[in-house]
């Protein structure tokens, strides 16, 4: 394959309005995302950032577009991991539909070079945090382990 | 349509389609035509497995190009997972499992 990619799907009882803001507003992100939260004005081509709890950048680049509450479409490097960092831009896109009484989230995340590592990595990590994301918008507590940014890392 | 739990059930309660998500696992983002190739089924079997694992939103699908391209979405996986197993059994399973591979050597289930 010439590009890595993951795509993950999640349904999730809420508004699509509810969903656009638990995804960029940091008190919602960091009950689930590991206490990170994202600095971005949320327009297009604007920077964004997603910082660790400790000062630290996590991971950045640019508002591609945005389309709220429907579609965004970021440009995404690690920045604390020199391995990754060195891969350089992937591309980060969440799509948010209606399906009845539920909201349908997907996440692309692709990079145009095979076996990427920065996929890899990535992939091992969102379906913890879209399953946190569900219980916190559905019953208001996301999972205990989603709450903090792991020791040592 | 939001699938439910025994859709996700229903659908791995046949080897076939696991069989499908194994090669999605080993090739992620694969055409039918692609899939075809890596199973002993019909164009129309691989086809109908497909369906069911959709409605089950254990695979997703992505156009790119005139291509339909085929993944595995993991999170319904996941969440099944994650309401039988607790936090601190995870790790221990974690060596049961990689202990019980080395033993054996990796095989499909």
């Amino acid at each position: 394959m010439a590009e890595s990619r993951f795509v993950y799907v999640i349904y999730i009882r809420t508004t699509p309005e509810k969903l656009w803001e638990a995804l960029t507003q940091s008190d919602f992100t960091r009950q689930y995302w590991c206490d990170t939260w994202q600095d971005c004005d949320w327009r297009v081509g604007s920077s964004w950032k997603l910082m660790i709890p400790d000062g630290r950048v996590g991971d950045a680049g640019k508002v591609l577009e945005i389309d709220p509450p429907r579609r965004l479409v970021l440009s995404w490097q690690n920045q604390f991991i020199p391995e990754l960092k060195s891969e350089g831009d992937s591309k980060m896109t969440y799509l948010i539909e209606p399906k009845g009484s539920a909201v349908k989230l997907t996440v692309i995340h692709e990079m145009d070079k095979p076996n990427s590592k920065l996929i890899d990595g990535v992939s091992q990590g969102w379906p913890n945090l879209l399953s946190s994301l569900k219980s916190l918008l559905e019953t208001g507590q996301s999972i205990e382990e989603t709450r903090h940014w792991p020791k040592g890392v | 349509m939001k699938p439910d739990m025994d859709a996700v059930f229903k659908a791995l309660a046949d080897a076939s389609r696991r069989r499908l998500l194994d090669v999605l696992r080993a090739e992620n983002g694969q055409t039918l035509s692609q899939l075809c190739c890596h199973l002993d089924m019909t164009r129309q079997a691989v086809t109908k497995h497909l369906k069911r694992l959709e409605d089950a939103n254990l695979v997703v699908t992505l156009w790119r190009g005139r291509e339909k391209l085929h993944y595995l979405n993991p999170v319904p996986i996941h969440q099944i997972a994650q309401r039988w197993i607790g936090k601190y059994e995870r790790h221990r399973l974690g060596a049961l499992a990689d202990l019980k591979a080395k033993l054996e050597g990796e095989s499909n289930g």
